[in-house]
């Protein structure tokens, strides 16, 4: 097991975080609670699987991981933004529906209740060449310095931190805050379905509830990051590099398993608590736009 | 206010219709022997393991025996006990329910229809301050397989086979019921070979440990990585990814539960499988027969409750000779020569 191992699996272990946490932190920005990339990425892992299994082309797989991550969001968008549904509740309903829906679809196209049959994936050796060939790896290492430029450097990226800052003063100006956010929405659905695309053809199949809370991690590292995409991003690749190591632990009892899946939680509730230095949500989080 | 209601209602009755709604219904047979209800564990019919192998049990029942059986697929987080309560008060002679999950509820609602039978696969019988195992209610028999006796084979095949002094294991959940399997697999593979070392790790500490095949794949491409040859999983779909693992790198790897061969032909050594479909046939028998008698029920390679795979398409992966000092362990345990830990 030598360095690069390491540095190969931590960025295996982060690709589906990355991606994730590069649509949410939009949402976010934007006054939308992505408290549905979990959701998001199964659909999307699922979509994927179908995809690729019965148009036997990858191309298309990973498009159609893409619309299932976007059928979602945009359920998701009609929801709480046109209808201004409360976003938590929503969003707890949307997880819910891809875990039921995932599961009925599953059971109607492949009949069974646990895994889809093989798909085809990208080159799956373990060391580096399987990395530098898999394009969603370079998607994840890619996608949260473009969410930085989208924020910073674009005019969308101006109308989205102003929703989530400030809609009214947005709105005052002629910002279509509510069209703004189902963009926001829609994008972190397309990003968090590209996370389920990866997992779906990294395991070569789909399998029930196969994100196994990913989505959640993704947005405690938004969270730990402080909103600003390119520490999200550092927090994802920490979070990553944390269960590498406790996969090597392991057997010494060095660090008890326990502690290590409490590190993303943990932390997240350490930054929301102001201890190292206040982190502060967008004001208009959660807030329902007229 | 009246968008979020309807928008909430609308949600909530597609999931309803979501949970309730099947694509096919278990058939329902028509016999002449004994009426049977199976509620199933979470999955429910095609997860290729458990529930499955219930499934197969109750078929031949159907066949063989007359059974006239039906079948309850709770769904995610459902009440367990309500299938249960609905079997018994429908006037069924046996009602099975599928998984540790249901052994709370089998004692409450086999105390409530003292005259229906009932019997819990893979039930785990309460214990009383000193340890013992509490006697489950008279018309309850708790079906239990000694995992700890089928994985001891399937350690000695990985040793014998492996040709690397290490081997592998990958647990799910942390819990003592996985710890059986570990236990007895690496009392197999001392059995084989005294300086043999296991690395036996675990994919979490809640019940999604069950089913992360990501997970699953790198724990087991660092095993690997690491020099393990062979890798024994009792991992529920995250043991998927361990057979990613083993495709990706060209090893091998032990299925569980039920015969894995299939999820990654020529890289599944062996699986080291629960006879579930046995034990449903013999209590429907039993039940058919007037046999049937409320308990504990130990099931082990004795009983044929446990084994593990050895067919046209393993076999050679497995030498004769391995074959035969496998089979010879088999009988050292049969015979009580062997004692194999469960922990």
């Amino acid at each position: 097991m030598s360095v690069v191992d390491l540095v190969a699996q931590v960025v295996r272990i982060a690709t589906p975080y990355l991606l994730a946490a590069a649509g949410g932190v939009i949402a976010e920005r934007s006054g939308v609670i992505s408290l549905t990339l979990e959701g998001f990425m199964l659909g999307g892992a699922f979509t994927a699987a179908l995809g690729t299994y019965f148009f036997h082309s990858l191309a298309l797989g990973v498009l159609c991981g893409i619309a299932g991550g976007l059928l979602l969001a945009g359920i998701h968008a009609g929801a709480s933004i046109r209808l201004r549904a409360d976003q938590v509740v929503n969003g707890i309903a949307i997880n819910l529906l891809a875990v039921g829906a995932t599961r009925y679809f599953l059971r109607i196209a492949f009949d069974s209740a646990s895994n889809s049959p093989r798909i085809a994936g990208f080159n799956e050796s373990p060391g580096l060449v399987g990395l530098v060939e898999n394009p969603l790896v370079w998607a994840g290492l890619l996608a949260l310095p473009v969410a930085w430029l989208m924020l910073n450097r674009t005019a969308f990226g101006l109308r989205v931190r102003a929703s989530g800052e400030h809609p009214e003063a947005a709105r005052s100006v002629g910002v279509p805050v509510g069209r703004v956010q189902l963009w926001a929405v829609l994008w972190s659905g397309a990003l968090a379905g590209l996370a389920g695309v990866y997992l779906a053809l990294d395991q070569h199949q789909f399998s029930d509830q196969m994100t196994a809370s990913r989505g959640y991690i993704a947005l405690a590292a938004i969270i730990f990051g402080a909103w600003e995409p390119l520490r999200a991003g550092l927090a994802c690749l920490l979070f990553a590099a944390a269960e590498t190591l406790e996969i090597h632990l392991q057997g010494t009892s060095l660090v008890p398993p326990q502690v290590v899946e409490m590190i993303p939680y943990a932390l997240t509730i350490i930054a929301l608590a102001g201890v190292v230095r206040r982190v502060a949500p967008p004001a208009a989080l959660g807030r329902a736009q007229e | 206010m009246r968008p979020l209601l309807v928008t909430i209602g609308l949600l909530v009755a597609l999931f309803v219709a979501l949970l309730f709604v099947r694509p096919r219904q278990a058939a329902a047979r028509h016999g002449d022997g004994p009426r049977v209800g199976i509620v199933f564990d979470v999955g429910g019919r095609g997860d290729k393991s458990f529930n499955d192998g219930a499934w197969r049990g109750a078929e031949r029942a159907a066949r063989k025996l007359g059974a006239n059986v039906r079948f309850i697929e709770p769904g995610d987080g459902s009440d367990r006990a309500a299938g249960l309560r609905i079997f018994a008060s429908e006037g069924m002679q046996l009602v099975v329910g599928v998984g540790f999950i249901f052994t709370d509820d089998l004692i409450d609602v086999a105390r409530e229809y003292p005259k229906v039978d009932f019997a819990g696969i893979d039930f785990a019988p309460k214990v009383d301050k000193s340890g013992h195992p509490l006697p489950p209610p008279p018309n309850l028999v708790a079906l239990k397989f000694r995992e700890q006796e089928g994985s001891f084979l399937v350690g000695a095949i990985a040793a014998l086979v492996g040709g690397s002094k290490k081997l592998g294991f990958v647990g799910g959940m942390d819990v003592p019921l996985i710890h059986k399997f570990e236990a007895g697999y690496r009392a197999g593979v001392r059995a084989v070979c005294p300086d043999c070392t296991v690395l036996a790790q675990y994919a979490g500490v809640t019940p999604e440990a069950f089913r992360n095949p990501e997970r699953g794949k790198e724990l087991a491409l660092s095993q690997y990585q690491s020099g393990v040859n062979v890798i024994f999983h009792a991992s529920g779909s995250t043991g998927l990814g361990v057979f990613e693992a083993a495709r990706a790198m060209d090893k091998l790897a032990i299925g569980v539960d039920a015969d894995q061969y299939g999820e990654a032909p020529g890289h599944v050594l062996t699986s080291m499988v629960k006879r579930v479909d046995v034990a449903v046939f013999d209590v429907i028998r039993e039940v058919k027969e007037g046999k049937f008698h409320g308990g504990i029920e130990s099931l082990g390679l004795k009983e044929g409750g446990v084994d593990y795979v050895y067919d046209r398409e393993n076999a050679r992966l497995i030498p004769p000779a391995v074959r035969a000092r496998v089979e010879a362990l088999r009988q050292g345990i049969i015979a009580g020569r062997i004692q194999v830990p469960d922990q």
